[in-house]
């Protein structure tokens, strides 16, 4: 057995032993390349050229710096929940979760419901009070009433964090995912990708990211839903008929369809379903999407619908899973390596929902999925990279640095000027990371938002007493405990530092349950004590801003089109 | 201006009792969702037989109408309040915003 193979069946076993922190991630192990996929590169071409043509109609509409950053405010609530969906929906979570279910049955359910209980929280605490306040970034909804400097730095620091653990995973994701769909170079994807996501977000801001981000939303969603149902059918759909015969051919037999290790220790499973829960509520390149909407009234819907696809999706997902036990296991030789059911998945244990394909719909669906799968990753990663931009050029350069004292124009141009650095930068750290160890990043930039970024959020949103100090030393404390115990668990110490096993000092999954506790309390404890003339003036204002955003008078209007 | 309207608006009982009844009905929404979240991962935590218990004869557990319900039911909640707060809340509000701006 060839040593790529080692590792991908090690990082399959490690995924499934401490799956929670580690499967979250786009970690896909480091796969073999592929036999060049034709119809799987006609396809992408095909949805390349189309999203092309669609930047280009964007491109016209893209004027000013409202319509880079939010698309004029343009977007329906309908259209934006499918975005919304489309920017959690990554390559990750239909790839990494078929293959979680597909390994271990229902423990892949578990895992996907805490993907989802974020929604609810945004939903009923955030969504239109964020419409209210803000403009371009969350960071203008959290320095609403605060002084500027310190709260916009602090925001697009923490920004630039999460987007570049994000971005890692989605790279290299990306470069072993095109390596084996396509047969292509891991560095030549890892330039495509960045190649093509600069056209979208250069020339069509965030309507092309938008337009984007919706057509994958469908595609993904039409290609989930004709592979559950081919499986289905192949049972009557009867789902008890395709999990009989499910636990009759899994090696587990019939643990698959009750818990199994994933949930170790209840501190863990808490802790991990905070991080999910509120980081949900802190990623940048998700709250930017509600300033898209034209008022509150669209922003809950957004949400609502984007619940329901997000939803809808993650069952899509499980029996997809089951359906891959049922048939993969069914033919080993052509999807086993060496058709040896002992050796894995060709590909690896993320490639169960890609063969199914195979197997359900034969070479043109596989060239289909393999596409969206592409597809995926280069719209979450335009959104990820118009998010950092907007950090960069809206918080940094038009407030930090020239207090908002500048035009629309110079500030396009500084978005732009950032686009292109982020997008440089994503490629760069693509192929410097492509033999690393990225599972334990997407849940590394959760902690962090959860404990940084949501904290000061929602506290300056909703608490009359924070300050701006109480802000930013409570959120850095968050920031910095997230990073610190992060690097201390199981997930980085010993499968990334290489330290030996046990050695891991930060006993539990997630850090988030300790660093966002803290970050609150630190909120709390540093205004409390703040009564600086500064501190007294920022709680003056707060009636204006609860008059605000409880009802909208004086939000940020659509711009005319 | 907004700041003029803003105070007239504060100044209306209706909004404070308006402000009032819709973060309730956030807090109460935003606890049945933990509720149910956490509900499900510790009875995973403490009571893993449980789930795995069969439904009759078939192999289906219990868990996995469960765990399709979290789901279904995060949905249905989130619908449940957007809907209310889309018509009846919005009503109101705007309501209390044309009394401060006639």
């Amino acid at each position: 057995m060839n040593r790529a193979l080692k590792h991908i069946l090690g990082g399959l076993t490690l995924a499934a032993l401490a799956g929670v922190a580690l499967a979250a991630g786009a970690d896909l192990g480091t796969t073999q390349k592929q036999a060049t996929n034709w119809t799987a590169i006609t396809m992408f071409a095909v949805f390349v050229l189309f999203t092309l043509w669609i930047t280009k109609w964007a491109a016209a509409r893209t004027k000013t710096a409202a319509d880079f950053y939010t698309a004029g405010g343009g977007i329906t609530g309908f259209q934006n929940g499918l975005a919304i969906a489309g920017d959690y929906m990554s390559a990750a979570s239909f790839l990494g979760i078929s293959g979680l279910v597909f390994a271990n049955g229902f423990d892949g359910l578990i895992f996907s419901i805490g993907w989802l209980v974020g929604w609810p929280i945004i939903t009923f605490l955030m969504a239109e009070r964020l419409r209210n306040l803000g403009k371009f970034t969350f960071a203008d909804v959290a320095s609403y009433r605060f002084a500027q400097t310190p709260v916009r730095t602090f925001a697009a620091i923490s920004t630039l964090i999460v987007v570049a653990f994000y971005m890692i995973a989605q790279m290299v994701g990306a470069g072993q995912l095109i390596k084996i769909l396509f047969g292509l170079e891991y560095i030549y994807a890892e330039v495509l990708v960045g190649v093509i996501m600069l056209m979208y977000v250069l020339f069509g801001g965030m309507t092309a990211t938008t337009w984007v981000q919706i057509i994958k939303a469908c595609m993904l969603l039409a290609g989930a839903t004709f592979m559950a149902g081919a499986v289905l059918f192949q049972f009557g759909f009867s789902p008890e008929a395709l999990f009989a015969k499910a636990t009759e051919v899994h090696a587990k037999k019939d643990a698959i369809m009750g818990p199994g290790a994933l949930i170790k220790d209840p501190i863990s499973a808490i802790s991990v379903g905070m991080a999910l829960m509120f980081g949900t509520a802190g990623l940048p390149h998700i709250l930017m999407r509600f300033f898209t909407v034209p008022n509150a009234k669209e922003a809950r819907k957004s949400v609502a619908w984007a619940t329901t696809w997000i939803g809808y999706f993650y069952i899509l997902t499980f029996i997809i899973g089951f359906g891959a036990i049922v048939n993969l296991i069914a033919d080993p030789v052509t999807f086993y390596v060496d058709g040896d059911i002992a050796k894995g998945l060709k590909g690896g244990g993320n490639m169960a929902a890609v063969h199914l394909a195979n197997a359900v719909g034969g070479n043109l669906f596989l060239g289909f999925i393999s596409a969206v799968a592409f597809a995926t990753i280069l719209a979450v990663v335009a959104g990820l990279t118009l998010s950092g931009a907007s950090a960069v050029s809206h918080d940094l350069y038009a407030s930090v640095w020239r207090h908002g004292n500048v035009d629309s124009a110079t500030e396009l141009r500084w978005s732009k000027g950032a686009t292109m650095v982020l997008g440089v930068v994503a490629v760069g750290l693509g192929i410097a990371f492509e033999k690393e160890n990225v599972a334990y990043m997407v849940m590394l930039a959760f902690t962090i938002d959860c404990s940084g970024n949501f904290p000061e959020l929602f506290l300056s949103v909703l608490w009359k007493g924070c300050t701006t100090r109480g802000g930013v030393v409570g959120g850095s404390v968050g920031l910095i405990l997230a990073t610190v115990l992060t690097i201390g668990s199981a997930s980085v110490w010993e499968a990334v530092l290489k330290y030996p096993k046990g050695s891991a000092w930060f006993p539990y999954n997630s850090a988030a349950l300790f660093s966002m506790m803290a970050a609150f309390f630190t909120i709390w404890l540093v205004s409390k004590l703040d009564n600086s003339a500064q501190a007294q003036k920022e709680r003056a204002l707060y009636p204006d801003q609860q008059t605000r955003s409880e009802t909208g008078v004086g939000a940020a209007a659509a711009s005319a089109h | 201006m907004a700041q003029e309207t803003w105070d007239k608006i504060r100044s209306n009982p209706k909004f404070q009792a308006f402000v009032q009844k819709r973060n309730n009905y956030s807090i109460i929404m935003t606890v049945l969702g933990a509720i149910a979240y956490y509900g499900f991962i510790l009875l995973v935590a403490y009571d893993k037989e449980f789930l795995a218990t069969k439904i009759g004869t078939g192999v289906t557990t219990i868990g996995i109408p469960i765990g399709v319900g979290v789901i279904v039911f995060t949905i249905i909640l989130t619908w449940i309040y957007v809907s209310r707060a889309n018509t009846e809340f919005d009503t109101e509000s705007e309501a209390i915003v044309r009394e401060a701006t006639k």
